[in-house]
């Protein structure tokens, strides 16, 4: 099943073309989506930092925990809505991009470390809250949460130059970046 | 006198004109300078919600300061060489840019701002001694001008 029709549909309505054609809504949505990836992922990265036991050493795990997680949650849902503007605005064109796909592919995994995290190891925090470096397994978690975050940053600064290496319009182009990338054969 | 001549000179030495020509450059520098702003976001972040008395509210302040300066210097050593990177390769540009003076302005005081006053008001041994007003003002101070850092150097992309 392809999401292509819905992406087709969305681009034809009012809103989509309006933001689409806006001098400057979609810069300003574009401006609060960049500037925020300092509160998501700048306290994100705090947090992972002291799970690797290289920063705030004598600091309980779970206090920073409980301090910047709500900050974190609270720039990620600033990340969803601006995110879900700037899709809106430009939903073929986003759907078919490869770095759009990478990028969503890393949150989605981001977002089932961040779930096996909190299900795993942090359920035994008591036993491991002052220790100034974290179990293997939070440490782990913590790696891979960076890893899939720069993922994300990285594909997500990309999806602008989509059309420079891959872009469904200008064919002929390998087809596994024709599979990746959802291309069609017709109506490109 | 004018600086156009050092930005078209800055623009068109062999190296800068080498890297526009890459297709990979400008983007690649792109995205090594935004993960910067993930780790310099965080580390200013974690002081100024401190001075508010948000974040990690149950730490001393000094403490956190102490801990976020060295991940802040870090991110400087990214940021910096990435951002000058990226302007060389369009310094004309920007030299016509509102947007690029107003974040090298607001930048040269976020960074003496940072260094000479927060700093000490965030290792201060004695919080008492400076107290929350002060604190409070000193974070809304360093939160709007990274912030207008930040803004600016959005829109300096902004066609």
């Amino acid at each position: 099943m392809s999401l292509l029709p819905f992406c087709k549909w969305l681009a034809t309505t009012p809103w989509s073309i309006a933001l689409h054609e806006s001098l400057y809504a979609y810069l300003i949505v574009l401006t609060v989506h960049v500037v925020t990836v300092s509160l998501f992922v700048g306290t994100a990265v705090m947090l992972d930092l002291r799970l690797l036991g290289v920063t705030m050493p004598r600091m309980p795990v779970s206090q920073v925990m409980a301090g910047l997680v709500p900050w974190s949650a609270a720039g990620f849902l600033v990340m969803v809505v601006s995110g879900s503007l700037l899709f809106y605005a430009n939903p073929v064109a986003r759907y078919q991009n490869l770095f759009f796909r990478t990028k969503m592919v890393a949150l989605a995994l981001a977002g089932v470390n961040l779930w096996v995290f909190y299900n795993t190891v942090y359920r035994t925090v008591p036993e491991w809250d002052l220790d100034p470096v974290p179990p293997r397994g939070a440490r782990r978690a913590a790696g891979l949460s960076l890893v899939l975050l720069a993922a994300a940053i990285m594909s997500g600064r990309l999806i602008a130059y989509n059309g420079y290496w891959f872009d469904c319009a200008s064919q002929p182009q390998p087809a596994i970046i024709n599979l990746l990338e959802g291309c069609t054969t017709d109506a490109r | 006198m004018s600086l156009f001549p050092v930005f078209q000179w800055v623009q068109n030495t062999e190296l800068t004109t080498a890297l526009r020509a890459s297709k990979w450059f400008f983007p690649v520098i792109a995205c090594v300078h935004l993960m910067g702003l993930a780790l310099i976001g965080g580390s200013v972040l974690v002081v100024d919600l401190r001075l508010l008395g948000v974040g990690l509210r149950r730490q001393p302040v000094a403490d956190v300061a102490r801990e976020a300066q060295r991940w802040l210097r870090a991110s400087l050593l990214v940021m910096l060489p990435t951002g000058l990177l990226l302007f060389s390769s369009k310094a004309e540009q920007c030299y016509t840019l509102p947007a690029f003076w107003i974040k090298m302005t607001s930048l040269s005081l976020a960074l003496v701002f940072t260094f000479a006053v927060r700093r000490r008001v965030a290792l201060a041994d004695d919080e008492t001694r400076i107290g929350p007003v002060w604190s409070k003002l000193v974070a809304v101070i360093s939160l709007s001008l990274w912030s207008s850092v930040a803004i600016a150097g959005k829109w300096i992309g902004v066609p």
